[in-house]
């Protein structure tokens, strides 16, 4: 058998007091593709960011075609046939193609020979691969998939023989993840080595051909994609068996408690991002908003909790009716009894830097219950946060430690529980299980139809389909600032996928 | 990696690190005592001595930390709200507006006891006043404070030199300042204090401001770590997205942040003015306004850590000028060489020790919690 294509020997990495890596072993055998699965905070991309050249390992060896590398920087890595594909893409946008592909190996100061050897090379790789893309559109003008592809010619054009994807169909359509999975088939058919970062199973299971799971810092297991299933994988993630399936019994709504007429909102560009929306949602049902990052969801989340004002548009709330085009406020929404779960946790949602009992008040930091005359009163803002801990089984159970010390699912327990518990008749809830790990997910879809099956009004947006089909009673698909579909919990991926890929909804029904 | 150095203990966060800085600041400043033929440990010593030798110069060590505790909090305020406010200077030089005010109008009739009240509420409405317009300005058109700050620093050196000198000015003399305040505006010093333990403050200028100031500190501890506002204050400065989900106004928390914070800083004029010169006089901040931003730095914006370091700049002001008298060769341009060498460390280079001090801490503990390579054959 041949070398391996990369062989870690023994990798440590700490950052400060954390150890991200710990004496990581990998063998990743030339001309395959090697996923990597874990939580979030499993140390993946701090892996991967070693290889590449953006860490140094504290301790470890890393080989490259069986040969000790030493991989100091990015460029040492491209030397070495290193290429990596980032979650989010290092692409200058208003460059073209060309421009992005030649940046930093541009060769001489005046620019035409460099762009002349480009563009001859993307032709090769286009024939060679079938990476078709024209090299002179500007990047912002391409979709996301095909901006995906210049980063993969960016990497072959440097000579990659080893790609690094790290999450690459986090921003995808399931249309476009099926392209890309495509491409990266026939490469390893051509001899290259693929490492693929994620956390979604099926993408494993789907296209690997092996896979190493990370688990806190350590390589806990490799297994042949063939000899292993989604629940043996999903187990070693978390260390036990998960549940994957969410228990639910058959909503029975009552009147809407929250319903949208034709809403419109801007984006702080100026850019149209929800465009002539209306919906509803009745007591006792999960309304769930499909569709791909960036389609609107977010806007419309924060128009209609008060945190950014609409264009124009008509909202009744818990029987009230509110005008979302004035100046926003987020504590009157708040009043009306409606609870907002930010997509954003880590910017929004809290404030990292508190300690937890801090973030358990935030939003509701007027309340009397935590006031006592000009002073807030320590007393109660930490007994109330011990009794969420405990109902939540927030861990640590320390409302003294600070937030940025949890892990991403306590984090998303610890707002869940701010804004659950303050019995809201309407619930946003963005992104629940983002960055979360499988534990909490478990417990976090659990909480959501509790309040569900407790007459609540539900809004969920999210970009896990698995999610959105899982939990909502209504599926209504986005695309582009509008409601382009609703569906019932039973529609099938492929339709939802060509709905959100924004394929007319007559023809994805057919 | 959102966070790449893990939290280390309080006593090296808050207690080696800078004390490491600080021995750093001091080695560098060394090489500049050696480059123009001093010997560093001599200047050390009189530096040292100049500031805490002897009372009187621990008096006027104390005198200057007034002043910087007062800039420094007012510093720390805004950072808190996430506002960098560079403006001391000129919210303490306008904060002398209303110290005089107080001081010439009612120096003859009150006693000083009932003007200091009135002094400390003036003084922190005219600071307040001149930090309101950068505060709206950047709450309501998005002017960045950093700048507008500045430039009021000019305005208001420029308002008060056409004050001191057109209308404030008795008639007939020939100094840019006003007439020397009558008794009551004038604040008891702290001699006859300090001769009841056996100490003699000489001519230090050290007065019941100092009071003032520490009750101040106390003030800013409760405001920030206490209240509702100073809980708001942090969100904003923490997370300005998270203000706005919790349906706080980032306009009102602005302008309130940086008139309290302009406020701080005008109160320094109580100890300068009333304290010690009588009169307000052209230039009378010399500096306090920006010292504070080192002071707020190297307190981590926590009144605990403040108070030290205003002592500390003080004692680099009071002992600077002792050992500028006693070394010809030191002038007074190396004292501020060695003052900026401080700043530069303590502040602007607060965390280029902290990686390094973080991996060995780490390394440290780690190697006597755990034996290195203990599970290798598990991960394969």
């Amino acid at each position: 058998m041949a070398e391996p294509a990369i062989e870690l020997i023994g990798i440590d990495k700490s950052f400060g007091a954390v150890r991200a890596n710990r004496n990581i072993h990998l063998t990743v055998e030339r001309g395959t593709i090697h996923g990597i699965v874990g939580e979030n905070g499993a140390g993946k991309s701090t892996l991967m960011s070693i290889i590449y050249g953006f860490y140094q390992a504290d301790r470890g060896e890393i080989r490259v075609a069986g040969r000790p590398a030493a991989i100091t920087d990015p460029n040492a890595a491209i030397a070495a046939g290193i290429g990596m594909v980032h979650q989010h893409f290092m692409l200058v946008h208003n460059l073209t193609v060309v421009e992005n592909v030649m940046l930093g190996a541009e060769r001489s100061p005046l620019l035409d020979k460099g762009i002349a050897t480009v563009r001859a090379e993307l032709k090769r790789l286009e024939t060679d691969h079938g990476l078709e893309v024209d090299p002179d559109a500007v990047i912002e003008e391409l979709p996301v998939g095909l901006q995906q592809r210049v980063e993969i010619l960016k990497a072959l054009y440097r000579g990659a023989d080893i790609l690094i994807l790290d999450e690459p169909t986090g921003v995808l359509t399931p249309s476009e993840a099926d392209h890309l999975f495509r491409v990266l088939k026939q490469l390893r058919d051509e001899g290259k080595t693929i490492v693929l970062i994620t956390h979604k199973l099926r993408e494993i299971m789907a296209i690997t051909d092996t896979v190493s799971v990370m688990r806190q810092g350590e390589m806990v297991a490799t297994r042949k994609t063939a000899e292993t299933s989604v629940a043996e994988l999903a187990e070693l993630m978390v260390g036990r068996r998960v549940l994957l399936t969410v228990d639910k019994r058959p909503a029975a709504p009552g009147a809407p408690l929250l319903s949208v007429e034709k809403l419109s909102v801007k984006d702080s560009r100026g850019v149209t991002m929800v465009d002539d929306v209306s919906f509803s949602v009745r007591a006792g049902e999960i309304v769930g908003i499909a569709g791909v990052a960036g389609n609107g969801q977010s806007e419309l989340l924060e128009a209609l909790s008060g945190i950014r004002r609409a264009l124009r548009g008509k909202v009744a709330m818990n029987g009230r009716a509110i005008d979302p085009t004035r100046e926003a406020d987020p504590a009157e929404i708040r009043r009306i009894g409606c609870a907002h779960v930010p997509e954003d946790r880590h910017h929004m949602g809290l404030v990292l830097p508190f300690e937890e009992n801090e973030n358990a008040i935030l939003g509701y930091q007027d309340d009397p219950r935590f006031q006592k005359g000009p002073l807030l009163d320590l007393a109660a803002m930490r007994g109330d946060a011990r009794d969420k801990i405990a109902a939540y089984d927030i861990r640590p159970a320390d409302c003294r430690l600070k937030t940025a010390n949890f892990s991403g699912g306590n984090q998303q327990k610890i707002v869940l529980a701010r804004e659950m518990e303050r019995d809201p008749d309407v619930l946003l809830i963005g992104q629940p299980t983002r960055g979360v790990d499988v534990g909490a997910i478990e417990f976090i879809h659990k909480r959501i139809v509790e309040m569900r099956d407790a007459g609540k009004a539900i809004l969920l947006v999210s970009v896990e389909l698995d999610e959105i089909r899982a939990l909502s009673d209504r599926i209504l698909v986005m695309f582009a600032g509008r409601i382009v579909g609703e569906r019932g919990p039973d529609a099938s991926e492929s339709e939802l996928g060509l709905l959100m890929a924004g394929v007319d909804g007559k023809e994805a029904a057919e | 990696m959102s966070r790449p150095y893990a939290k280390l203990p309080a006593w090296i966060d808050y207690g080696l690190i800078p004390l490491i800085n600080l021995v750093v600041a001091f080695l560098v400043a060394g090489l500049v005592v050696l480059l123009v033929g001093e010997s560093p440990l001599e200047a050390a010593a009189l530096m040292l001595r100049g500031a805490f030798g002897y009372a009187e110069g621990f008096g006027f060590t104390l005198y200057y930390a007034t002043n910087f505790i007062f800039t420094g909090l007012a510093v720390a305020v805004a950072f808190h709200g996430g506002l960098f406010n560079i403006g001391g200077e000129g919210q303490a030089y306008v904060g002398g507006l209303g110290v005089a005010a107080v001081a010439l109008s009612l120096g003859a009739i009150l006693p000083w006891w009932l003007n200091l009240p009135l002094a400390i509420a003036l003084s922190f409405a005219f600071g307040a006043l001149w930090a309101f317009v950068p505060a709206y300005l950047q709450a309501k058109r998005g002017s960045h404070i950093v700048i507008t700050t500045i430039m009021f620093n000019f305005i208001a050196a420029s308002l008060m030199v056409y004050l001191l000198v057109g209308v404030l000015k008795p008639a007939g003399s020939m100094a840019p300042e006003t007439r020397t305040f009558d008794a009551g505006g004038q604040l008891p010093k702290l001699k006859g204090l300090f001769e009841l333990f056996g100490f003699n403050l000489g001519g230090a200028p050290l007065n019941v401001s100092i009071f003032v100031a520490l009750v101040a500190a106390v003030f800013v501890y409760v405001l920030i770590w206490r209240t509702r506002l100073g809980y708001e204050i942090r969100t904003l400065g923490f997370s300005p997205r998270a203000a706005r989900y919790a349906g706080m106004s980032e306009t009102r928390l602005i302008v309130v942040t940086m008139m309290i914070s302009g406020g701080l800083a005008g109160m320094m004029a109580l100890n300068a003015i009333m304290g010690d010169q009588y009169r307000l006089a052209i230039d009378f901040p010399q500096g306090a306004g920006f010292v504070g931003i080192a002071v707020a730095l190297m307190g981590r914006g926590h009144p605990a850590g403040i108070v030290p370091a205003a002592i500390l700049f003080g004692m680099l002001y009071q002992g600077g000028a002792e050992l500028a008298f006693d070394m010809p060769a030191i002038s007074r341009d190396m004292i501020v060489i060695i003052q900026g060498l401080v700043i530069l460390f303590a502040g602007a280079l607060e965390n280029m020790f902290r990686p390094g001090i973080g991996a060995a801490y780490q390394r440290v503990r780690f190697r006597t919690e755990e034996p290195a390579g203990a599970n290798v054959g598990e991960a394969r």
